[in-house]
């Protein structure tokens, strides 16, 4: 089905099913431990070996030789495979650091061996045997020192957001030159590792030429490609199989060393094998998001009209790899005539950088809303106010193109009304509470929507069940219940007649889950399916399909009315199809919007700081189900708590790698550190998006969290911090003197 | 993790004899850090002497009007005491300042004096460490060092002792007792049971080979307020990035010892007398001679306004 | 029982017949897994297994006994993915060597209930979306059950204000003693709604 003229009224509109709150169809199996996750897939392949995972102790350099003989003769190995017995193999999509071949090491903890073994005592151990004789080269680690030399550099995230070298609107300098008032200031933000909960997993086992991974990936369809091209076989001899997936968050988008040793290790054994990394390899064996080196100026009138922005960034990567799209979102959230957007790429032999939830936006914003936060200040203007009178309905650079539905405005103006923004005190550092010191920030969220082909079969069966295949992941996403929302609305049915099945390369290819994608463009593809599928079964029962109503279990046209499953009496029936898109998107800018709102306290002793409400208020089109949808957000700003106050992968400069590569060392946010959060949706829909009137969510809740958090400290102390995260260390010295 | 082979011995002198004459061997009680430590193969034990069994799992009072510890008694146990609770109400806070609950069940009171740095480096085999591979070097002292130690470190090692409960102990003049391999016994003041690391960071307490500690002995209460104030990143389930055990008297009088600091429990009973003067002025001598990195020197102002912080408390 | 009990069992008799347990040195070199019988109650069921000493409850339960419903998050006490009931106390199974659990009564995911037969903290769970890409999930409603019980039994936490008192069912009680569970997807806002329901209708 093409998508290419905006939605009118469709069986979806209905809402019996779609848009209301309700709970997930996985979650007895994933609150019960019964879905099952890669490595637990005992049943899929008969003696399943196990591989260990070993990575190199060196940052950049050689291998110059692997001893792998006490390792090979260890109780239980089956087989060793080592980099320098194997070619170096081919990358796989949107990745730029080889998994695995060859002599040369790119970065800390690339893989260098697998040693299969009958357990996974004795694969671990045997691990230990193996000795490497390495010829280490000095490298390049320390982004602010090889900013200097960091060269322009226009790229997309490969997650939506994306921009040029260098994009200009106007006249940026002369227009900064001449504002009365500016603000010209630098941030930084760290490297962060997804740290998701289930580390990367993979069970491989070999047919002759036929390679099946069920492995734990959001990205079916681009993993089923890119293990065929690192393997050099036909794509036709790969199956990949992902049916629950333990959190990605961009670092399962590709196919990583686990599926890529797992698949070598089985070979070489010549049985099944199955490998997981270890926890302590993920940081630096897998991607990571890159820090980046933020400028941003901002010109406005006094009255508070930005007439000049500026937003450059500049962050590091390995060769061929591509910056962190820091800049983006500054291209359309806020007006002003003269703009200026610019990326710059320093060379770093630090693990490969890549997408995390939200690329771009999500360091972007920690800038720009800070800076926001300061030029309000500047003016005189209460922050929200200041957000308002700059916001534009169109697309700043290329003002002839609007957006499709922006409403900022109404998630800024509810989200104070119910935060209680009127009562704040805009003098810093005023407000105390015991040991406390109070404080109130707030952000706007911004995260494009993004539209790519998605495909689905539906089948009916006599029972009048209908089952959903399609190769979409749920990575915690709730993909499974919306898109039996969807077949269940499209198709008159009650939720418990609609079976899901995911995550399988046989099934039809989909977006995936990736860039807030998933959602608005997986559903998309089966209303398409559903759409056919309705059309198989009023001409299997004679009916004219535009007449047809689906409605509980039946399908009635004028007085007559048949069970939905006797259209299968004589056999199922089964459509596929794949939403596709025109150009609607080119001509209209499709956007969702967020008001972040935190309290946080301050210790006015040891300047801890804790949060102790947060609001988001989001505008992102229809919302297929509400309750998954908030979680999808509420996720979205814990992870922006740990974004503002404590993650970091801690880089060693000499050695060049993240020191701190396990769960006790890089912190993420706890249930302590969460207090209760608020969600509101805006009722509204989007035409422009797909046939389901639908946006993204699942990154918007980490847009412009991390400021809000960051100005709220700022309410608080008074202490402006401009380096994430807001650790205590940063603030002490300039914390009042305890009472 | 290397094999071992595994007993568990029916009396202390027995597990310590299984101990002493192997030196392979280990004692392993709660394991919440040793099989963290033998997953790494930073520990490689070819036997494990399990000592769950012995039942060194209970709190008594002793003659002196003290309290004596078992020291296989989990942490949960010992937190949740209600005379640990009345009279050394420090202890308990620090206990459950630390670690998580499932981790507290699990572990005991002799191996969280036991347990090993957190020095990330130590944890990367791949690193150099003194303390894992004596003479490899230390990667710490020009790489990543905001969690170690600002005071009594060396040359070989940085590292800090990352528990809360010794650091209750030590304000509290704990003994350690101990039985050996022949049946002798000894007690240690908590004070002379970690060491600090000078040329030796591979030892961290003063226990000898095949030692078994049997015991945690408090002396009688010392009354006052008790308070253990726990500074990090995150609101839970992290080791300290300073912390400060306190008792403090009515008239002002006290005693402080401080975690996050050093390869010890760090505290300077001569500086103590300061304590009724303020922070800044107690803090002063009890930093005295610390030699931080451009890392960690936040530590100290930290330590200062942490113990301010922990009076303010006891004094409220 | 013998003085010292050696608790690796009849199968190992090979290994320790030729590696007397006083020659560590000369096992490490080798590597022959020593193997250990053991026995569980697990969810109520005995199950005789017979175990590398170096299995893990963790491994066990996964690897041997097909109980995968407890995840291995991080291997290391750091996540409480691992997390099981074991004589009535939670703890982190990746932590713990199954050989040291002889006899002991452990009750994991599948234990509290099943996908038809939802534990009630299980169906809090569902209903308050206490969990989005579940692999955290079934450790979370482990410790969830076992943090109701620790407060009733009266086990203070960090946060309890009076040390002398009985700890109550609070919000700042349920966050504080459910750190140990660590949700990257970041449901915990969700995860205290389904706990106070669950305390609520014990009380």
């Amino acid at each position: 089905m093409k998508f290419d003229t905006p939605a009118g009224t469709n069986p979806i509109d209905q809402l019996k099913v779609v848009g209301r709150a309700t709970d997930r169809i996985d979650g007895k199996y994933k609150t019960t431990g019964t879905a099952p996750y890669a490595y637990e897939r005992h049943d899929v392949a008969p003696n399943q070996a196990y591989g260990y995972v070993l990575g190199a102790g060196i940052a950049k350099g050689r291998v110059r030789a692997i001893d792998a003989g006490a390792a090979t003769r260890a109780p239980g190995v089956l087989a060793v495979v080592t980099t320098l017995d194997t070619p170096k193999l081919g990358l796989g999509r949107m990745n730029y650091a080889t998994l695995f071949g060859g002599a040369e090491i790119q970065h800390y903890h690339q893989a260098i061996a697998v040693v299969v073994a009958e357990t996974f005592e004795q694969a671990r151990a045997a691990a230990f045997l193996v000795r490497v004789d390495y010829a280490p080269e000095a490298g390049r680690f320390d982004l602010a020192a090889e900013a200097k030399s960091a060269k322009p550099v226009g790229a997309g995230s490969g997650e939506g957001s994306g921009s040029g070298a260098e994009d200009r609107t106007g006249d940026f300098e002369g227009a900064f030159a001449r504002a009365p008032v500016t603000l010209d200031e630098t941030y930084t933000t760290p490297d962060e590792s997804h740290a998701m909960m289930e580390p990367h997993a993979t069970v491989a086992a070999w047919q002759g030429d036929k390679l099946t991974l069920w492995t734990s990936n959001q990205m079916i369809a681009w993993g089923k490609e890119s293990v065929a091209k690192i393997f050099g076989i036909p794509k036709e001899n790969v199956r990949l199989d992902s049916p629950y997936v333990g959190g990605g968050f961009g670092g399962k988008l590709f196919v990583r060393a686990d599926a890529v040793l797992a698949a070598l290790g089985a070979r070489a054994a010549g049985r099944p094998v199955k490998v997981a990394l270890t926890r302590p390899l993920v940081a630096n064996n897998t991607t990571h998001r890159p820090a980046t080196l933020q400028r941003v100026r901002i010109g406005a009138t006094k009255d508070g009209v930005i007439t000049a922005i500026a937003h450059e960034s500049t962050s590091g990567n390995l060769p061929e790899g591509r910056p962190e799209t820091a800049v983006d979102q500054t291209k359309l959230l806020y007006a002003g005539a003269n703009r200026l957007t610019a990326m710059r790429l320093a060379h770093l032999d630090l693990p490969e950088g890549n997408a995390m939830r939200a690329p771009g936006e999500a360091p972007g914003l920690m800038a720009l809303e800070i800076a926001m936060d300061e030029m309000a200040e500047k003016l005189g203007l209460d922050p929200v106010e200041f957000r308002i009178r700059n916001d534009t309905q169109v697309d700043p650079g290329k003002p002839e193109r609007p957006f499709s539905h922006r409403d900022l405005v109404g998630c800024l103006r509810l989200g104070a009304d119910r935060f209680g923004w009127a009562r704040r005190n805009p003098t810093p550092g005023q407000v105390r509470d015991g040991h406390w010191l109070v404080g109130v920030g707030m952000a706007a969220g911004f995260r494009n929507n993004l539209l790519t082909k998605s495909g689905a079969r539906v089948r009916l069966d006599r029972a009048g069940t209908v089952t959903v295949e399609t190769d979409m992941t749920d990575i915690g996403t709730g993909s499974y219940t919306i898109i039996a929302q969807t077949a269940a609305e499209m198709m008159g049915l009650p939720l418990d007649r609609v079976v899901v099945r995911l995550g399988d390369s046989d099934h039809p290819a989909s977006a995936g889950s990736g860039g807030q994608w998933g959602a608005n463009n997986a559903t998309a593809g089966v209303y398409a399916a559903c759409v056919k599928l309705r059309e198989a079964v009023a001409q299997r029962l004679g009916i004219n399909s535009a007449d047809a109503v689906f409605a509980d279990g039946e399908v009635r046209s004028g007085n007559r009315a048949v069970p939905l499953g006797e259209a299968a009496a004589q056999g199922g029936l089964s459509a596929e199809d794949t939403i596709e898109y025109g150009d609607l998107s080119k001509k209209q800018q499709q956007s969702t919007f967020a008001g972040h709102f935190v309290e946080v306290g301050v210790d006015v002793d040891t300047a801890e700081v804790r949060v102790r409400r947060m609001l988001a208020v989001c505008a992102a089109g229809r919302i297929l189900n509400p309750k998954s949808a908030r979680s999808q957000v509420i996720g979205g700003m814990t992870m922006g708590v740990g974004a503002a106050l404590m993650e970091e992968l801690a880089v060693d400069k000499r050695r060049g790698f993240f020191v701190n590569h396990d769960l006790a060392g890089y912190e993420v946010p706890v249930h302590a550190d969460i207090p209760h959060q608020e969600v509101v949706f805006l009722d509204e829909v989007d035409p422009m998006s797909s046939p389901m009137k639908a946006k993204g969510v699942g990154e918007l809740g980490l847009c412009g969290v991390g400021a809000a958090l960051a100005n709220a400290v700022y309410n608080a102390t008074g202490v402006r911090v401009r380096d994430y995260p807001l650790t205590l260390d940063k603030l002490l010295d300039r914390m009042p003197d305890a009472a | 993790m290397r094999s071992f082979t595994y007993e568990r011995p029916a009396t202390p002198a027995a597990a310590a004899a299984a101990v002493a004459g192997n030196p392979g061997a280990r004692f392993i009680a709660g394991g919440t850090n040793l099989l963290d430590l033998m997953k790494l193969q930073i520990e490689t034990p070819a036997h494990l002497v399990d000592v769950n069994g012995l039942g060194l799992d209970r709190i008594e009072p002793t003659a002196e009007g003290g309290l004596r510890i078992g020291a296989l008694v989990r942490n949960t146990d010992l937190a949740a005491d209600p005379r640990v609770r009345k009279d050394y109400a420090v202890l308990s806070r620090a206990l459950l300042a630390g670690a998580s609950g499932q981790l507290r069940n699990k572990a005991t009171t002799a191996g969280n004096l036991l347990q090993r740095t957190r020095c990330p480096y130590f944890y990367d085999t791949a690193q150099p460490c003194n303390k894992r591979q004596p003479g490899s070097g230390c990667a710490a002292l020009d790489g990543v060092s905001r969690q170690l130690a600002v005071i009594g470190a060396s040359e070989a090692c940085i590292a800090t002792h990352p528990g809360d409960m010794a650091v209750a102990m030590r304000v509290l003049d704990a003994r350690v007792e101990t039985v050996d391999a022949k049946g002798s016994e000894r007690a240690i003041p908590i004070a002379d049971f970690h060491r600090l690391p000078g040329d030796r960071p591979e030892l961290d307490t003063t226990l000898r080979p095949g030692e078994l500690i049997t015991a945690v002995t408090l002396p009688r209460p010392l009354g006052g307020t008790h308070v253990y104030r726990k500074v990090r990143d995150r609101a839970s389930y992290a080791f300290a990035l300073v912390s400060v055990a306190a008792v403090v008297q009515r008239d002002g009088t006290g005693r402080a010892a401080f975690g996050g600091l050093a390869h010890k429990p760090w505290r300077v009973e001569a500086a103590e007398a300061d304590l009724a003067k303020g922070a800044k002025r107690a803090a002063a001598g009890i930093l005295a001679g610390a030699k931080p990195t451009p890392d960690n020197a936040f530590k100290l102002k930290l330590a200062e306004r942490t113990l301010g912080a922990a009076l303010n408390q006891a004094r409220a | 029982m013998s003085r010292r009990e050696l608790v690796a069992g009849a199968s190992a008799a090979a290994a320790l017949t030729t590696l007397p347990t006083r020659a560590g040195a000369a096992i490490a070199a080798a590597d022959t897994p020593v193997m250990a019988k053991v026995a569980l109650t697990v969810n109520g069921q005995r199950r005789d297994l017979d175990l590398d000493t170096r299995t893990s409850l963790l491994d066990a339960a996964r690897e041997h006994l097909h109980l995968t419903g407890s995840k291995k998050g991080c291997d290391h006490g750091q996540c409480g993915a691992c997390t099981m009931i074991v004589d009535g106390r939670r703890i982190n199974a990746c932590l713990t060597l199954a050989v040291m659990h002889q006899g002991a009564e452990i009750t994991t995911i599948e234990g509290l209930g099943q996908p038809d037969n939802l534990h009630p903290m299980q169906a809090a769970f569902v209903k308050h979306d206490g969990y989005q890409c579940g692999y955290c999930t079934p450790g979370q409603i482990c410790s969830g059950v076992a943090v109701l019980a620790e407060i009733k039994a009266g086990i203070p936490s960090h946060v309890t204000a009076d040390l002398a008192a009985a700890p109550a069912v609070t919000e700042a009680e349920i966050r504080e003693r459910m750190s140990g569970n660590l949700c990257r997807c970041g449901a915990y806002s969700n995860i205290v709604e389904a706990m106070t329901e669950v305390a609520g209708r014990q009380a």
